[in-house]
């Protein structure tokens, strides 16, 4: 079986098909946990070269899919069984579908004839997914197998990517049952007569386009998720280059971007800083590239860049006019449509053709001077700072490090401090906002990217959600790091409660001794390690960085007053970004 | 965009071309209240090919521009086409069905309304009538009007179906 392509007509069984089928779509690592349903495919996985490495929990396989997928830009494959495995895989496929993470996942079902008799771990997964997959199949007929895997990498990976699920009857799949044996065969090409999606750009649109960009005096690049997903990286710094124009990348397109190019200016948003922010607010033209105007970032949108000419390019038509309506709307993909753009920028003059923006861009540098990200170092005897503790990460790990988040304070502090140099090197769940994403999605980018050190920056709250993966890291010889900024509170959270519900914190306390994070860690087998004051930041990364056979964990206990601004309140204009105490001076 | 307006909603007609595989109704739908769309009403059946199917379907444009909707049904991998259709530029056919009062003393008058809609006279009881209508779904919206005085015990329309008038 594993030896060798199959020829056409070779008699096999559904599950047999499915696991060549994954071999021939190029898998070569696949997630998951076996279960009732879902035996039969297993068994051909011990002749297969596939590495399946098998979790402790279903939602950590579709996680560690998903960071597999961010790392590497290959699709992530995860295998559970029926009934609660597909329930619990349900969030992962929400993330990507939010995200646009190409991922796709294996699920068993009871045999087609029991469908829809309430039969043992039966669930209705093609039914609960369809509004968070791009598509899914529930397959009938074990013929069906090599089309339909075929089709569902085809799916998840043109256009703009996401999670596709297969439903996979158990009697298709088992050797036992004759409803199982087909006649192998691959499909030279897919037939999806209702899916074409975009790939060039207008020629009329980008000529507009381009007559914009020149005729602007203060435009900025938008940059969202859509730059790394059509690996348009490369293009991006072309075209910023080419006109001189600044970039703001949003979480999603965080290392898009050198943060160090002169013309980055990080992250925009609820919590980006106030010169991405507040350039967006007054620019005269935005060029909205894979980015999708979400709530996060325009803060009202009705408020959102009011003077700001609109270009908008996306790989999926329903995002142009979804939020805020185009000047110029190009369905198409990012890469080409900028390759196109910087084409037709050249043939009308390229800069010289330009307005002097040199007002525009003292005013940047101004704001940036104004004001940076800041915080106040925490005096002696006090709780770390975790901005400092992040900045010591920052310059103690390789550039090329891949820096996975899970959902809350610390992500927005990631986010804001690192300062990213290539693309691919950070890993987190923007639109669904799914904590506990970190480690499962840290032992996916260290599985598909062995070569370089992943560092997983965690809540104590999201470490909490699925820490127990790190045991699949331990057993697999998976060597992720974690860093949990532990201060002991749901702090996203406890701010809201702070700023915005007269300080009454309700239920949102989790005590920093328990669980006790060290020991919990070397019981899972990793180092474990706490660190509580200043001196002792260094010593500890540097001592997880030089362990490379094992997990390490390092627990940093972190004070819980600390806040994460700027901020936009959730609903206000992006006008009203509160900065930092230290600031109100010169803001208000 | 061609709206037409029906007790005050703003509706559209939208001809949806699909591929006629389980559970495609069920993607229409849920992709409808998902998003927050509202239906007005939906006819739906194979077509000359059996691999399609047309979804005929007035929306309800109050509640998200129609370009959304149009966008966003597009994006379901077993939708080929989906065009709107002008009510100037399209056949549009209703079928109803309804048991109305007709009591001796008034039978007379709702059969000659039934006659004069050229309905058909189904089923017939001792103090009611059930009929048949075929036609446009103004039509059917007159005789229903017209109908309501005598007394409405039960209703069903299908939901318009249409296609583009022949250019000749």
């Amino acid at each position: 079986m594993s030896s060798g392509p199959p020829t056409h007509g070779q008699p096999m069984n559904g599950g047999e098909a499915l696991i060549k089928s994954l071999e021939l779509e190029g898998v070569d690592v696949m997630f998951g946990l076996p279960g009732g349903a879902i035996l039969p495919v297993y068994d051909p996985i011990i002749d297969s070269p596939i590495r399946h490495i098998l979790v402790r929990h279903e939602q950590g396989a579709g996680h560690m899919a998903e960071g597999y997928a961010h790392a590497t830009g290959r699709p992530g494959v995860a295998m559970v069984t029926s009934g609660p495995a597909a329930t619990n895989i349900v969030t992962p496929l929400c993330d990507a579908f939010m995200d646009s993470v190409p991922m796709v996942v294996i699920t068993g079902q009871v045999p087609y004839a029991a469908i829809g008799t309430d039969a043992f771990q039966e669930c209705d997964t093609t039914g609960i997914t369809m509004p968070v997959t791009k598509h899914n199949y529930l397959i009938s007929d074990a013929r069906d197998i090599p089309r339909i895997v075929r089709e569902a990498f085809h799916l998840a990976t043109t256009g703009r990517p996401g999670p596709v699920l297969i439903d996979v009857p158990k009697d298709i799949v088992d050797p036992k049952n004759p409803r199982s044996a087909l006649d192998w065969y691959w499909p030279d090409e897919v037939d999806l007569p209702g899916y074409h999606p975009p790939s060039k750009g207008e020629p009329e649109a980008i000529r507009k386009a381009a007559e914009l960009i020149l005729a602007s005096e203060r435009p900025v690049i938008y940059a969202g998720g859509g730059i790394l997903k059509a690996r348009a990286a490369e293009a991006l710094r072309e075209l910023a280059e080419l006109c001189d124009i600044h970039v703001v990348t949003t979480l999603m397109a965080r290392s898009a971007f050198p943060d160090t190019h002169p013309l980055a200016l990080g992250m925009p948003g609820m919590h980006g800083n106030y010169t991405a922010i507040t350039a967006m607010q007054q620019a005269d033209l935005l060029i909205a590239l894979g980015s999708r105007f979400d709530d996060r970032v325009t803060g009202r949108v009705g408020a959102f860049a009011p003077e700001a000419k609109i270009i908008h390019v996306d790989i999926d038509p329903a995002e142009l006019g979804k939020v805020r309506r185009p000047d110029v709307g190009i369905a198409g993909d990012c890469r080409l449509v900028i390759e196109e753009l910087i084409e037709a920028l050249r043939e009308l003059g390229g800069t010289p053709a330009q307005p002097d923006r040199s007002l525009w861009k003292s005013t940047i540098s101004g704001w940036q001077e104004t004001y940076p990200l800041t915080y106040e170092q925490s005096a002696p005897g006090e709780l770390l700072k975790p901005q400092f503790v992040l900045e010591t990460l920052r310059d103690n790990t390789p550039d090329d490090t891949i820096l996975c988040s899970g959902v809350g304070q610390h992500q927005m502090w990631a986010s804001q401090y690192w300062r990213f140099q290539h693309p691919y090197t950070w890993v987190n769940s923007g639109g669904l906002g799914t904590m506990g994403f970190s480690v499962p999605a840290a032992i996916g980018a260290k599985v598909g990217r062995p070569d370089r050190m992943v560092w997983a920056v965690d809540g104590d709250g999201c470490f909490q959600m699925t820490a127990q993966e790190l045991v699949t890291a331990s057993a697999e010889r998976i060597p992720v790091k974690v860093a949990i900024l532990n201060n002991a509170y749901l702090g996203m959270v406890r701010q809201w409660q702070e700023m915005f519900y007269e300080e009454r914190y309700s239920e949102v306390y989790l005590s920093p001794d328990l669980p006790d994070y060290k020991m919990w860690a070397e019981a899972m087998g990793c180092v474990g390690m706490r660190v509580e004051s200043p001196e002792e930041v260094l010593p500890a990364i540097e001592k997880a960085n030089s362990i490379n056979d094992r997990p390490v964990v390092i627990e940093f206990r972190t004070d819980a007053s600390e806040k994460v601004f700027p901020m936009v309140p959730a609903g206000a204009s992006n006008d009203d970004v509160l900065t930092f105490q230290s600031q109100f001076g010169e803001n208000h | 965009m061609a709206a037409f307006e029906t007790s005050g909603e703003k509706l559209h007609l939208l001809s949806v071309l699909v591929e006629n595989k389980a559970g495609v109704l069920a993607r229409v739908a849920g992709l409808f209240s998902r998003r927050a769309f509202n239906i007005h009403s939906l006819a739906v059946a194979p077509t000359e090919d059996a691999k399609f199917s047309r979804i005929t379907m007035v929306v309800d444009v109050e509640s998200a521009p129609l370009e959304q909707m149009v966008k966003q049904l597009d994006k379901l991998i077993n939708v080929l086409s989906i065009t709107e259709l002008s009510p100037e530029q399209a056949i549009q056919r209703e079928l109803l069905l309804v048991t109305v009062d007709a009591e001796a003393a008034v039978r007379g008058q709702v059969i000659e309304l039934v006659q004069v809609f050229e309905g058909r006279i189904v089923n017939v009881g001792h103090e009611q009538i059930m009929v048949s209508l075929e036609g446009a779904p103004d039509k059917l919206d007159d005789f229903e009007n017209l109908l309501r005085p005598y007394g409405i015990s039960a209703i069903q329309r299908t939901g318009r179906i249409a296609l583009p008038r022949l250019h000749n």
